[in-house]
């Protein structure tokens, strides 16, 4: 009734081309924006704490999404499986932190983009493995890279300027007279910033994906063999892959530790938050930018909220609760397996594809 | 039949594969003319397939040469050698199943495009253009193989006979000069072949492409090859115009059985 | 320059010289990273089994080795006799084989192999989750005494030094060897045993000459989870019982790179290069590097290996086709 295509010819194929063809799609988008741009800001979630919806739900949530897209273009589009996200957006953090202490003058914004090349380079560095090898001895590739990064995180102390407590912290940082990062910034503000890049970094993964490279990607996915009888090269199309995936995972890293955690250890990368990102890409849906939204979100608030009532409202003690929501991911994970292997993007399209039949069932 | 010049666009000369102890193929030799319709044919196991495979460059064999165009062609990797216009579509479908019938399609157009990272990051300008461009002809193509009705359907969802077609469309994306045709017609009806043979033969007048094509129904490639190869255990039996080679008394014996 | 000889020096000329000064500390180190690489080899086995039987990448092995020695450790501390808890954990792996073929399995069969190995990550996360809240996190003690395993070790004089064999060590390598022993041999001589690799050939094929494949299922899991208690009770041995242990059952995934999924030899050879490697390395290398090598060094081997040989030990070339 509401969602029809009904009525709206393309004329030109640009039109067609556009990322939101549809206009309910793009009245759609455009009142997401102005929820998570105005509302949240200025209003929060209604019955939450201000503060914990922004530090506990909204900025991990989009930095995590970050993570996600970052995933998902690896495995979603182009096929290839990673167990090392954890420690790349470690890579990110790190190399960050080097170039705020290196460069005290530098925008961390600045900082921030360029940790994100930094992994980009350290991602395709480990992704060369894939040229020869692939599916389960790929996996298991980059469980290399995700233990030797761990290790290089503690042994090289380099990397943390031979602080004593291993671990690296955020100054803070001024943009325009404002304080956007470290222990004296406004969670808005952080928020803003990471959103921000969330918002920009969305759009250039839909163009790229849509486009040429994203479609080689899709070729090496789905028929490695006949893609390269077509004309990809696999070299390149898996090694820009693995580039711009990590670019995503690196500047998330970064974001994690200066504009969400103030501070981060090795613990913060380890292999079992690499699971976790894997989790948010196979509940979201492997292949779908929406999907990377979708397993962000379910993925993180779910225990975040069952943690905070269990606590406040029931009294359980936090090993309970911790433990009850590995369960829950665990649970998930499984049961979207069963149900179906997309992720939550599938169901959402086969809905809108009923919506789009309404009221007949055809 | 065919708009037939005497040039010759690929010479495959004295070519042996072997894998391991396997000879797939031995001493074979023989030479696709410009614009013509090659059949290769021959019982199962002959290295029909193989020979595709050594044509595009998927498989290096161990001796022979290729002549491509007039230039003897150098070892090169298959992505390579689809640059140099040889375009082939599959025996066991090959096709992108997690993408539509037009992405499908437009993977073909793959090398024809060059438009760098940064533009297809914002996919503005010179990027959109380029898109635009290629989508066309891609629906030229499309139209031509009347499949217009599943352009935005998931390839995986399409019955058998649809996806080889859209496997040639992918393949005539390309622009090529010389189209490799693995069985075309394996498995499909009388219809669906008859419908299958008038695209080749269109192909080839309207485009004036070389088809080389490998295929089980003898009535078929009598129907439209100029000329015939004949392999079998991997040898070459006989070469020549389908009338020709029909009577060939090597090739009754391969495909009646005589006792050796 | 002469930073450079120096460098090349310590890599390429002290470690060998240190091996031959000191012999006896080298055939300590062999002796080590042989006790560990039959582990390893041990737990690439329980991979394999599940593998060739069901085309799953069994993800949770390595917590199943946390599993078993973390529930027979709390058995035994509720007061229950060894031998019993012992025979508790066969138990609870039972029930936990049969749960997972009826409620995750079945559900996933004819389903892709990427699909079924994250269903496997996802059961991982559930067992982490349940076994922390049940048996708690905090590391304890193996209770080998009271399984009657030997202490004490075993010194064999030599080279001027000592080579120390733990008891323990013995054991485990003698017993890890008739595990393995007993599994290849119920591979290739039993009933069920070709009616596993009947199933990891075809589903399909399978079913239709009359074998049923939920048994089949159960059973091995059952079997993985067997192997995974033996690894446990000698892994929590040398370490301790702890979350960590499944750090250490990661590392049966470099094992699989080099012999091949398939492969029961391969677990076992793949198992040993490992092990030793990684040890020799550990030794006589890692301290170049600050220690801790043996972290990713295991990774590093298997991917040395794949570079030239992308097959494994044991697979054939694979020649690809179109």
């Amino acid at each position: 009734m509401f969602y029809r295509e009904t009525g709206q010819f393309k004329s030109k194929y640009k039109e067609e081309l556009a990322a939101f063809p549809l206009f309910e799609d793009k009245i759609g988008v455009g009142i997401l924006l102005l929820l998570a741009y105005v509302a949240i800001p200025i209003f929060g979630i209604p019955g939450l704490s201000y503060e914990f919806t922004l530090s506990a739900i909204m900025i991990p949530v989009v930095i995590f999404t970050i993570t996600t897209l970052g995933l998902n273009i690896l495995l979603g589009f182009a096929g290839q499986i990673s167990l090392g996200t954890g420690a790349f957006m470690g890579v990110g953090a790190y190399s960050c932190y080097k170039f705020m202490t290196i460069f005290p003058d530098l925008n961390i914004l600045i900082c921030v983009i360029l940790s994100g090349l930094v992994t980009a380079f350290v991602g395709m560095l480990f992704g060369l493995p894939s040229l020869r090898i692939k599916g389960f001895y790929l996996m298991v590739a980059t469980l290399a890279a995700q233990f030797f990064l761990e290790w290089a995180f503690i042994r090289i102390p380099w990397l943390y300027n031979y602080n004593n407590s291993g671990g690296i912290e955020g100054p803070n940082k001024e943009m325009f007279g404002i304080i956007i990062s470290g222990p004296q910034s406004d969670a808005t503000t952080r928020y803003l910033v990471c959103l921000t890049f969330l918002v920009l970094l969305t759009w250039l993964a839909s163009n790229v994906i849509r486009g040429r490279i994203g479609r080689s990607w899709m070729m090496i996915r789905d028929m490695d063999i006949a893609a390269e009888l077509i004309g990809v090269r696999p070299l390149t199309a898996k090694l820009s892959a693995f580039a711009f995936s990590s670019f995503y995972v690196g500047i998330s890293g970064a974001l994690m530790v200066f504009f969400w955690l103030g501070a981060a250890e090795v613990e913060s990368f380890d292999i079992n938050h690499s699971f976790t990102y894997l989790f948010m890409v196979i509940i979201g849906g492997l292949g779908s930018i929406t999907g990377c939204y979708m397993g962000a979100i379910l993925v993180w608030v779910i225990p975040v909220l069952i943690k905070e009532i269990g606590k406040t409202s029931f009294g359980y003690d936090a090993f309970v609760m911790e433990n009850l929501s590995i369960i829950l991911l665990g649970f998930m994970i499984v049961v979207i397996l069963i149900v179906e292997p997309h992720g939550l993007a599938r169901l959402w399209q086969i809905a809108k594809q009923k919506l789009r039949m309404w009221p007949f069932p055809y | 039949m065919g708009n037939i010049d005497q040039n010759v666009m690929m010479e495959v000369k004295n070519i042996n594969l072997r894998f391991g102890g396997v000879i797939a193929i031995q001493d074979v030799s023989f030479d696709i003319l410009e614009g013509e319709i090659r059949a290769i044919i021959g019982p199962n196991g002959a290295g029909k397939s193989s020979m595709l495979n050594v044509i595009n460059g998927f498989y290096h064999p161990q001796e022979g040469e290729i002549w491509y165009r007039g230039e003897k062609r150098p070892s090169m990797e298959p992505y390579e050698i689809a640059k140099t216009g040889i375009a082939r579509t599959f025996q066991n479908i090959a096709l992108f199943k997690g993408m539509t019938t037009i992405e499908n399609v437009m993977t073909g157009r793959q090398l024809k495009m060059n438009k760098n990272f940064f533009w297809q990051m914002i996919r503005y300008g010179p990027a959109i253009e380029e898109e635009v461009e290629h989508r066309r002809r891609c629906e030229e193509i499309i139209d031509f193989l009347e499949i217009n009705h599943i352009r935005k359907t998931p390839v995986g969802a399409l019955p058998y006979g649809l996806q080889k077609r859209v496997e040639l469309a992918r393949a005539l994306a390309m622009d090529p000069t010389l189209l490799l045709l693995d069985e075309p017609m394996a498995g499909m009806n009388v219809e669906e072949k008859q419908d299958m043979s008038r695209f080749i033969v269109d192909v080839n007048e309207e485009f004036g492409t070389t088809i080389a094509l490998i295929e089980h129904d003898m009535a078929v490639v009598m129907d439209l090859a100029d000329r015939v190869v004949v392999l079998d255990y991997g040898k070459l039996l006989a070469d020549g115009t389908p009338n020709e080679v029909q009577k060939n008394q090597a090739v009754i014996d391969a495909y009646l059985g005589v006792p050796h | 320059m002469e930073t450079l000889i120096e460098i090349l020096y310590l890599i390429f000329v002290s470690p060998f010289a240190e091996m031959v000064a000191y012999p006896d500390l080298f055939f300590q180190g062999i002796w080590d990273g042989f006790v560990s690489g039959t582990l390893y080899g041990l737990i690439a086995l329980g991979f394999v089994l599940i593998f060739k039987a069901s085309g799953v990448f069994n993800f949770s092995q390595p917590i199943l080795v946390v599993l078993a020695a973390l529930s027979l450790v709390s058995f035994y501390k509720m007061g229950i006799p060894a031998w019993i808890s012992v025979i508790l954990v066969l138990v609870m792996f039972y029930v936990l084989a049969f749960l997972i073929e009826r409620l995750i399995l079945r559900k996933l069969v004819n389903q892709d192999g990427n699909i079924l190995f994250m269903s496997t990550i996802g059961l991982t996360f559930l067992i982490i989750g349940s076994a922390q809240w049940i048996f708690g996190g905090r590391p304890s003690a193996m209770i080998t005494d009271e399984l009657g395993l030997p202490n004490g070790s075993l010194e064999w004089p030599m080279f001027g030094g000592g080579v120390y064999f733990e008891m323990i060590d013995i054991s485990a390598a003698v017993i890890a060897s008739i595990m393995i022993v007993i599994l290849a041999l119920f591979f290739s001589k039993t009933k069920i045993g070709r009616g596993l690799r009947a199933v990891a050939d075809d589903h399909q094929a399978a079913l239709s000459v009359g074998i049923s494949l939920n048994q089949i299922w159960v059973i091995v899991w059952f079997v993985a989870g067997v192997v995974a208690l033996v690894t446990g009770i000698f892994w929590g041995a040398r370490s301790d019982v702890s979350f960590a242990l499944q750090i250490i059952g990661f590392k049966a995934l470099p094992v699989l790179i080099i012999g091949g999924f398939t492969s029961v030899p391969g677990a076992i050879i793949g198992g040993l290069i490992i092990g030793l490697g990684e040890k020799v390395f550990e030794i006589y290398w890692g301290p170049l590097l600050g220690s801790g090598v043996e972290g990713w060094f295991a990774y590093i081997i298997a991917l040395i290996f794949l570079l030239f040989r992308p097959q494994g030990l044991f697979g054939d070339k694979i020649i690809e086709r179109v």
